[in-house]
């Protein structure tokens, strides 16, 4: 019958009107400022630039390689390379970005810089109170801003965190075998000019260093 | 001494007009009426939408304002005060002059139609014989207001909306008009005053207001209807439809003209509460014979916002139509429903005193609605819709 609906509908909307007075449950919503919920995993707003150590500038895990610039859709990423190269974290000597500035307030938050980015260097962060009372400087971060800890990265994102480092422990552990492989090729050539019969360690070398990857 | 309570504010207009010389005192006599309205009504606009945020935030399991004072009492305040000191912004190339008139159309207008609803015993600002014709002339120039703020902003949101706006009340200004005329008939006067002494009356302690008898409950359902499409309220918001017109006729609207919209619009709800109150529900007089002592103010009042309540329980209930549903609901269910209770209502008068008319009118009515309702509704499936591209 005509208007059956509309009594349905009435009722409940008398019902949530009574029940959230009745059982404090029910209500959804929280008083924010004094009450929080915390972020699940998965939350992402703006990125961070990742240092490993204590010290952002030294250990600043960024290489200046302009990717993220590149492929950034709304182009808020400026960044300007170094001219001289400095070690990283690895000790090796690398590029490392003379300014990164992030215009949040053009940043949309796709993620895609932290997608292409070879060296791991940028992460979403989770960080939303961002008010600031400059309208134009105040949303530009500079690098300084922008750093923030592996700690940090591990707080936030746990899992992903994990994941990452063991890649780049992986990695790490690759290069150092390789790097102590071509040492001992080295090693090994420079003997083997003065002595021929040492060649069969040389061959047994190579793979004790392929088999230490995890 | 019930007396004296009953009559206060009138005792005291006397009182205050008594200091004048004789010449001025008519003058004076309304001058102060007048003030009262307009101190009155306001403060009930903020009670209201204080309510209706409280009320809509409950209805979806929120808490509502609680910020400002104790219960977020005093938001209404802070609005006022954030509205008057917004900017004022005139568009570029809009009609300045009309652009400017059009919430002071809507506002005075608004007022006028409080003028002849008797809010009390011996409490009416002015005495009309034809009190109900002149609040429709009054109710009908609000869409004046709404074409003349969608048509000078210059953009195509606000025309949308006031074009919507006028087409809406236009169709539901029949059915409010015809649904009052069978109390008109059954009164026999077009009074407001009278109106409301024809239902001040009590048999076993029960009164004999309108919304009581067959008729009288379908024409109030139906003025209530249309009253809720009069005022743009929900489900019939389609002129201010903010998923596709941003805000409608008063999207140029900014700072203390825009307050005046929102004021203009929940006291338009005020008055025709009010009126529905006086045609149907008895206007000031106590529901049971035994609480004639409560001065009849307080009745007339506590009417006008229980039916903000049901106005603030229907915008939390139900979403909003679609254009052609509420034009064939105005002209194809509502106008059709409300002339046949014309029919029924003269039915009732002519049959007399006795059960019998009781039996005979709320048959007739019923079979009419449900038959219609059948119609309507006939070969129309209503389930749960799915998009095929979302799942």
């Amino acid at each position: 019958m005509l208007g059956e609906g509309i009594l349905k509908g009435l009722a409940e909307t008398a019902k949530n009107f009574v029940g959230s007075f009745v059982s404090a449950e029910r209500l959804t919503t929280v008083q924010y400022p004094e009450q929080r919920i915390a972020p699940i995993e998965a939350t992402r707003d703006f990125p961070f630039l990742v240092y490993d150590g204590a010290d952002w500038e030294a250990g600043m895990r960024c290489v200046a390689c302009q990717i993220c610039e590149k492929e950034c859709p709304p182009k808020c990423i400026y960044i300007v390379k170094s001219i001289d190269k400095k070690p990283d974290a690895l000790g090796k000597p690398q590029f490392y970005p003379a300014r990164f500035d992030i215009d949040i307030s053009v940043c949309m938050s796709c993620q895609i810089c932290v997608e292409v980015c070879p060296f791991e260097a940028i992460k979403m962060d989770t960080e939303f109170e961002l008010s600031r009372t400059d309208r134009f400087g105040g949303l530009l971060f500079d690098r300084e801003e922008l750093a923030k800890s592996n700690e940090h990265y591990h707080k936030i994102h746990p899992t992903e965190a994990a994941q990452v480092d063991a890649r780049l422990a992986g990695e790490k552990a690759k290069s150092d075998a390789k790097a102590k492989g071509a040492a001992l090729a080295a090693a090994a050539k420079a003997a083997a000019a003065a002595k021929p019969a040492v060649s069969t360690e040389n061959a047994a070398a190579k793979p004790e260093g392929a088999e230490i990857k995890p | 001494m019930i007396e004296t309570i009953d009559q206060i504010f009138v005792l005291l207009k006397h009182w205050l007009v008594g200091f004048l010389p004789a010449g001025l005192q008519p003058v004076a006599s309304v001058l102060v009426s007048v003030v009262a309205i307009i101190a009155v009504f306001p403060s009930l606009f903020a009670i209201a939408v204080w309510m209706e945020r409280k009320g809509l935030g409950r209805m979806q399991n929120r808490i509502g304002p609680n910020r400002v004072g104790p219960f977020g009492l005093f938001q209404p305040i802070a609005d006022g005060i954030k509205s008057l000191t917004k900017e004022d912004i005139v568009p570029l190339r809009a009609d300045a002059v009309v652009h400017f008139m059009a919430p002071v159309v809507l506002v005075v207008v608004v007022f006028m139609g409080i003028a002849v609803l008797p809010m009390g015993r011996n409490m009416t600002l002015v005495h009309m014989d034809s009190g109900l014709l002149f609040f429709f002339a009054m109710g009908a120039s609000t869409e004046l207001s709404v074409f003349m703020a969608g048509w000078s902003s210059r953009n195509k949101y606000s025309l949308l909306g006031a074009m919507r706006g006028v087409a809406q009340m236009i169709s539901y200004e029949v059915p409010l008009l015809m649904s009052s005329v069978a109390v008109v008939m059954m009164t026999g006067s077009l009074s407001l005053g009278k109106i409301v002494e024809a239902q001040n009356q009590y048999t076993w302690g029960l009164p004999h207001w309108y919304i009581f008898t067959p008729w009288g409950l379908a024409a109030f359902l139906m003025y209530a209807i249309a009253a809720t499409a009069e005022t743009n309220r929900s489900p019939f918001d389609l002129p201010e439809g903010e998923s596709e017109l941003v805000a409608g006729y008063f999207t140029e609207y900014s700072g203390f003209k825009f307050a005046l919209f929102f004021l203009g619009e929940y006291v338009g709800m005020l008055s025709i509460s009010g009126l529905g109150t006086t045609l149907f529900l008895g206007g000031w007089s106590a529901p049971f014979s035994f609480l004639g002592w409560v001065p009849s103010w307080f009745w007339f009042f506590s009417k006008v916002m229980l039916s903000i309540c049901v106005f603030i329980w229907i915008r939390g209930t139900l979403p909003r139509l679609r254009q052609d549903q509420l034009m064939n609901f105005a002209w194809k269910f509502v106008l059709p429903f409300t002339l046949f209770d014309l029919l029924v209502a003269a039915l009732w008068r002519f049959m007399g005193d006795g059960w019998a008319r009781w039996v005979v009118c709320s048959v007739i009515l019923l079979l009419a609605y449900a038959l219609m309702g059948g119609v309507g509704m006939y070969r129309k499936h209503f389930r749960v819709r799915s998009y095929r591209y979302a799942e």
